[in-house]
Order: structure tokens, then C-alpha cells, then sequence
């Protein structure tokens, strides 16, 4: 599903030249959940930037779902990110102005070949899977945090992405709404999904198959957790997309 | 299907345009102010400036030549041709019938009396001139028409009047085959006009160039009274006007071989190559009278056609081109604020369009988004513009200025002003939409 080799960023200013990735591999399995941690500066967010195509790397190889992402222009890089990856952030990130099913329809509006009905009934269909359908005609500041949380996996579920990228999805809410989130989070992955969450705190890492900690720019170690092993193996159709099943 | 995704995409980029305004609505409104007074104003002076400095007569205007000859002695310091004609050459001229057709003119106030008794006499402008001088200058008539080229060779007395003239004597009724008496003599009206208003009163351009800009009196409206030209010799004796004098006349009121020039020629001439044949003839004329002792400078001739002109005499007054000027200026002015304030209101949400960025918009969809709320801005700030230019030119309107009641809107400055209100939208708009779309997503989102 997603395989990085070699890779390096080098973030250069006139006088300093920065080594936010280095040498840096990992390879993620169709169906996988993993969690990214380290340090502060680590190399996490960089980490996440490219893996979500948001940014380029200066060195190495990706590839993305079969797809190397290598010399994409802005285009191919903003379809590809649309089609195959799904992202959650840790400050939820909703658009104030619009209510919850607009907000979820949105990655929607840069999808070729879904218009109006379909895109209406993905979007619904997400909130079903969230738990939120019946809050569809609220607006973000009328939800708690950890509803707001739910609508962005929504927003990040209704386009069927490949592979799910949380950044800290819990880091905004407080203890009870941290675990319904994450609970939410295992539960998609145990319908199928490939999600790599980068984190700060160990007790979520502990709840992803591997845990893969950056320090300096690289993998320094690989912790395999087989805490849903047996939910992985009763899959049968992995290769399929997040939505739909 | 492609066609209801491209209009279901631009359904929603415009109601995220609304939301967009309507989420920052003073400052919104501030935009839609300043472009607003920008554009009313650009198009306030653009469309004065285009009345008074447009053609009179579209289609025709380059048929139409003014020729100048230098009848002029003594003046050593070579010099253009004086912008009239004296008597004997202007005349000369016109009876050789070179031209497709000619017309001489000059102008001068005279006095009327009223044919009802109640009204007391007043002096009103006349236009002494020749036949062609109508359907030369596309001269329309309400009533009647011009006079025949037999009444010009006969000194008949009739006269054509104008259609103010005509509501003012006799209440708009058809009034040919009735009298006046004017300057004295009587003469029977032969046409009435219809509202006829060139801008400028070209056929009464001359010494432009010697008027430092002061131009206003070129757009006053048109006489009143036409007269066959040798008609109004006869009945206005000793009022026409003296454009210069190359030496000092014996008597003023005998202008026909003053030396003086005092009399306008203008031709049509439907061909260029005819024209070039026509300005051999102006050199020949002019070689001839030097032969006979008449003329005694060099041969110094000039065709010019009637927007060469125009521009010759700077009929545009020097403080419309100025305000034109500053119209553009200010304009520009509001635009970069215009700019300056919706990169604020677009990078103040720029979290925004780092997160649709992030989740699939390409730079090409949040660049079209954030010109969707510089257009939708931009529209109402042209409605304003519009409004205000409709404004402006009422101003105009009231100040004592011979073009003041020129200044409407017409359709061609409207479609301009449409013009210019698109372009200042696209370019108050494109360059912040630009900036936004290329901000890189993952700098957004780290900042979120």
C-alpha cells in the first residue's frame, strides 16, 4: 500500500540546511495500522506531509498504492491525495461556515465524476458510519470536540481513500472523547482500513499492529504489536477502498 | 453530464462565495465602496471624455476633409495655413465643384422677430452656408429639407430652422411655408430639423490650438438659423465674425475682399485617391493665385479629414483630459487597495484553503474560489460604479459648461464601463486569489 525507500527532505535556507528526513523506509500492508511516533522535531510531521502528498521529498522513492508519486505536478499530486487518502487532523480542521454534511461533502467537490446525488449520499452514508447522521444540519461550533473529530473522519471516510493519515486525532479532547474517537478509529480499521496515525502518546501507539519511532529524521525502531492480528486475518477483501463494505 | 458537473461546480464555488462575503460583511462592503467609487469614477471622466473627443459623425467622418490655404503676406517665419479661408478663395473653391460635394460656411449672431407679436425679438446664432452642407453632414429634418442649390445661386430668402427654434416660435407644429423676419429681411422656412446635436459642433471648429485647452465652446449646441450663404451676407451685413487679418481692412463691414480670413470650406471627398487629387488641385489654386499676385508665400496647403481635424484643434478641453487622467488614477488606487484587502480577508482564511488543499483541491479549484468572491464582490461594486457614474455625470450636468448636457451614459460607454468593470475585477482579484492558491498545503496544515 505505501512504500518508502530511501527517503530523505532536506529543508535549505541561505544559511542552514535541515535534514527533516533521512534515509528514511517503512513500508505499510494493505490493511495495516500503524503508528508513527517520536520526539518533538522528530521528523513526524514531515513524515506525514509527504506521506500525504503535501509535499515533495528531495531524495528517494514513494509509492503510493502502486502509483510512484515521483515528478507528479500539482494536479496529479492534489487527484491522487484526493482519490486515495483520507486525513485526520488533530484539530479537526471543519469549516465553520458550513454544516456538517457540507463539510463532508467537501473533498467530494474536487472529485471527478461525483455530482450532486452521489455525492449527497456518500456524505450521508459517512455520517452513518460516524454515528453523526442525525447531526447532518449542524454547524461545527454546535458540536462537542469529539463530534467534530467524528465529522472529519467522516470528511475523511466519504471519499473511500486507500489509506487514512491521523495526525494526533486525539490530541484536541479530553479523556472520554479521546477514547470514543480512537475506539471509532479501531472500528474502521477493523472494516478494512490502512491507517497510519503519528502520535505522541504511547498508550494510542500501543493500540496500532506496529508502532514505527522516529528519531532525527529516521526509523530508528519498529515495534510489531499484534493487538489486531487476528482482526487482520479474518479480512478477506483487503484490497478494497475504506468505503463501501 | 460534464456540462452539469462544470454547472453544479460553479454553483458551489458561488455559494461559497457568498458565504465568504457574508462571513466578513463590513469588510465586504468596504471592497464593494472603494471599487464602487473607483469604477463610477473612472467611468464618469472616461465618458465625458469620450463624447467630447469621439467621432461626430461615425462612418463618415473620414469622407470629410477641411482644406487651408495661406492667402497670408508678409509673415517671413513659416507658419501653418490660418484655420479659415478668405472670402475670394473659400469661394473660388466651392464653384469649381471639385469635391463630391462642398459647402462654405460661416457663422454670426442674428436678430429675429417672432412672427407671433407677443413674443419680443431676440438675437439667436446663424449659420450662413451653402446646400451640401446638409446631407454632407448627415443634417436630419423633421420637416421640409434643405434648400436647393438654385436658391444658393439666387440669394433666395428661406432658411432652415432648428427644431428648438421651431417649438420655441411656433409650439413644435410643422412650420415650412412661414415667415421670418430676421436681421431685417424676410425669409420663408424651407425645413425644420430634428434634434440635431453633434459633439463637437465640428463644422464650427477653428483656432483650437490657440486656446490653451479652453475648448468647452466647441460642444455649445448648433445655430438655430441656415441661411443660404449669400442670403445671409445680404441680411446679416456687418456681423460676421473675423477669424485674422493679415493686414489691416479698409472697412470691417466689407469682409468679400478684406484681408481677412473669416470663411470655413469643408468638403466630402469619397475616395483617398481622390482626396490626393484634390489636394493637387489646393496646390494649384494656390500656385495660380501666387501667379496673379494674390498669394505670396510658398505654396503651403493642407487637407486635413475631419478627425485629423478634431485632434489639430485639441477640441478635448485640457481639464477633461486632466480628469481623465486622475479617473484612471484613482481608479488604479481603489484597485490595489481593493487587492491589499481581499489578500487579508482570503489569507485570514487561509487555514481554509490549506485544509481543501489538503483533502484534493487542486491550485487551479482554490484559485477559481477565491475569484468566484472577488467576482461576486467585484459585481457589486461595478453596480455601485454604475450607479455612481449615473451620478457623476448628473453632476456634470449641472455645471455651467457648453457640453454639460452631453454627459449621459450612452450605450457604447455603458458596454465600456462593463468593460472596465470586469478588468478591475480581474485585476483586484486574480493576483490575491494567485498568492492563496499557491501557498503550499502542508504549511497550512502545520499551522492549523
Amino acid at each position: 500500500m505505501l512504500e518508502m525507500r530511501n527517503l530523505s527532505k532536506i529543508y535549505r535556507t541561505t544559511t542552514v540546511e535541515t535534514h527533516a528526513l533521512r534515509d528514511f523506509s517503512l513500508s505499510v500492508r494493505e490493511g495495516e495500522f500503524v503508528a508513527v511516533t517520536g520526539p518533538s522535531g522528530s521528523g513526524k510531521t514531515t513524515f506525514l506531509t509527504i506521506a500525504g502528498l503535501l509535499e515533495d521529498f528531495t531524495s528517494g522513492e514513494y509509492v503510493l498504492d502502486g502509483v510512484n508519486v515521483h515528478g507528479m505536478n500539482d494536479d496529479q499530486r492534489s487527484r491522487l491525495r484526493n482519490e486515495k487518502i483520507g486525513f485526520v487532523f488533530q484539530a479537526f480542521n471543519l469549516i465553520p461556515d458550513l454544516n456538517v454534511l457540507d463539510n463532508v461533502e467537501v473533498p467530494l467537490h474536487y472529485r471527478r465524476g461525483i455530482h450532486g446525488a452521489e455525492r449527497r449520499r456518500r456524505a450521508i452514508d459517512a455520517l452513518e458510519r460516524v454515528g453523526l447522521s442525525a447531526r447532518m444540519r449542524h454547524y461545527p461550533a454546535e458540536l462537542s470536540g469529539g463530534q467534530q473529530q467524528r465529522v472529519a473522519i467522516a470528511r475523511a471516510l466519504a471519499g473511500s481513500p486507500r489509506l487514512l493519515l491521523a495526525d494526533e486525532p486525539t490530541g484536541n479532547l479530553d479523556t472520554a472523547m479521546a477514547r470514543g474517537v480512537m475506539e471509532l478509529i479501531e472500528q474502521i480499521h477493523r472494516e478494512g482500513a490502512t491507517i497510519i496515525m503519528v502520535t505522541h502518546d504511547p498508550e494510542l501507539a500501543a493500540r496500532s499492529e506496529r508502532n514505527v519511532h522516529i528519531v532525527d529524521g529516521m526509523a530508528t525502531g519498529i515495534v510489531e504489536e499484534p493487538r489486531f492480528r487476528s482482526t487482520l486475518q479474518e479480512r478477506t477483501a483487503s484490497d478494497m477502498p475504506l468505503a463501501g463494505r | 453530464m460534464i456540462g452539469s458537473a462544470v454547472h453544479s461546480s460553479h454553483r458551489y464555488y458561488l455559494r461559497l462565495a457568498v458565504l465568504g462575503v457574508s462571513r466578513a460583511p463590513w469588510m465586504s462592503a468596504l471592497m464593494v465602496l472603494v471599487m464602487g467609487i473607483g469604477i463610477g469614477g473612472c467611468i464618469t471622466t472616461l465618458t465625458v471624455y469620450r463624447l467630447l473627443g469621439g467621432d461626430p459623425l461615425p462612418g463618415k467622418s473620414a469622407k470629410l476633409f477641411y482644406p487651408q490655404l495661406d492667402p497670408e503676406t508678409g509673415t517671413l517665419v513659416p507658419h501653418s495655413p490660418p484655420d479659415m479661408m478668405d472670402y475670394t478663395s473659400a469661394v473660388a473653391l466651392w464653384r469649381s465643384h471639385r469635391a463630391d460635394r462642398q459647402a462654405i460656411m460661416t457663422s454670426a449672431p442674428i436678430k429675429l422677430l417672432p412672427p407671433n407679436a407677443s413674443q419680443s425679438a431676440f438675437m439667436t446664432g446663424m449659420q450662413a452656408t451653402t446646400r451640401d452642407f446638409f446631407p454632407m453632414f448627415n443634417v436630419p429634418f423633421r420637416y421640409g429639407g434643405p434648400w436647393s442649390a438654385a436658391d444658393d445661386a439666387a440669394h433666395a430668402r428661406v432658411a432652415v430652422i432648428s427644431s428648438r427654434l421651431n417649438q420655441r416660435l411656433f409650439a413644435g407644429a410643422n412650420s415650412v411655408g412661414r415667415e421670418l423676419n430676421l436681421g431685417g429681411g424676410v425669409v420663408r422656412i424651407v425645413g425644420v430639423l430634428r434634434h440635431w446635436r453633434p459633439s463637437p459642433d465640428f463644422f464650427q471648429v477653428a483656432g483650437g490650438r490657440f486656446s490653451d485647452g479652453h475648448t468647452s465652446e466647441f460642444f455649445s449646441r448648433v445655430p438655430d438659423v441656415y441661411l443660404p450663404f449669400f442670403t445671409a451676407l445680404r441680411l446679416d451685413y456687418g456681423h460676421f465674425n473675423v477669424f485674422n487679418c493679415w493686414a489691416l481692412p479698409s472697412n470691417f463691414n466689407h469682409l468679400r475682399h478684406a484681408p481677412c480670413n473669416w470663411v470655413s470650406l469643408w468638403v466630402q471627398i469619397d475616395s483617398r485617391a481622390k482626396a490626393r487629387g484634390y489636394l493637387d488641385y489646393l496646390r494649384n489654386y494656390s500656385q495660380s493665385e501666387r501667379a496673379l499676385g494674390r498669394f505670396t508665400h510658398p505654396t503651403n496647403v493642407r487637407l486635413m479629414d475631419l478627425m485629423q481635424w478634431l485632434r489639430y484643434n485639441d477640441v478635448v478641453p485640457a481639464d477633461v483630459r486632466l480628469e481623465l487622467l486622475l479617473g484612471w488614477a484613482f481608479l488604479l488606487i481603489c484597485l490595489i487597495n481593493v487587492a491589499g484587502l481581499l489578500l487579508v480577508k482570503l489569507l485570514r482564511h487561509s487555514g481554509e484553503y490549506g485544509l481543501r488543499r489538503a483533502i484534493g483541491a487542486p491550485r487551479r479549484a482554490v484559485f477559481v474560489q477565491c475569484l468566484y468572491e472577488t467576482i461576486l464582490i467585484g459585481t457589486f461594486g461595478s453596480i455601485l460604479g454604475l450607479l455612481l457614474s449615473s451620478f457623476g455625470l448628473w453632476l456634470v450636468r449641472q455645471q455651467p459648461v457648453a457640453y454639460a448636457s452631453l454627459a449621459h451614459l450612452h450605450t457604447r460607454s455603458f458596454l465600456l464601463a462593463l468593460l472596465i468593470s470586469l478588468a478591475s475585477i480581474l485585476l483586484a482579484g486574480v493576483w490575491p486569489a494567485w498568492r492563496v492558491s499557491r501557498t503550499s498545503p502542508a504549511t497550512m496544515v502545520k499551522q492549523l
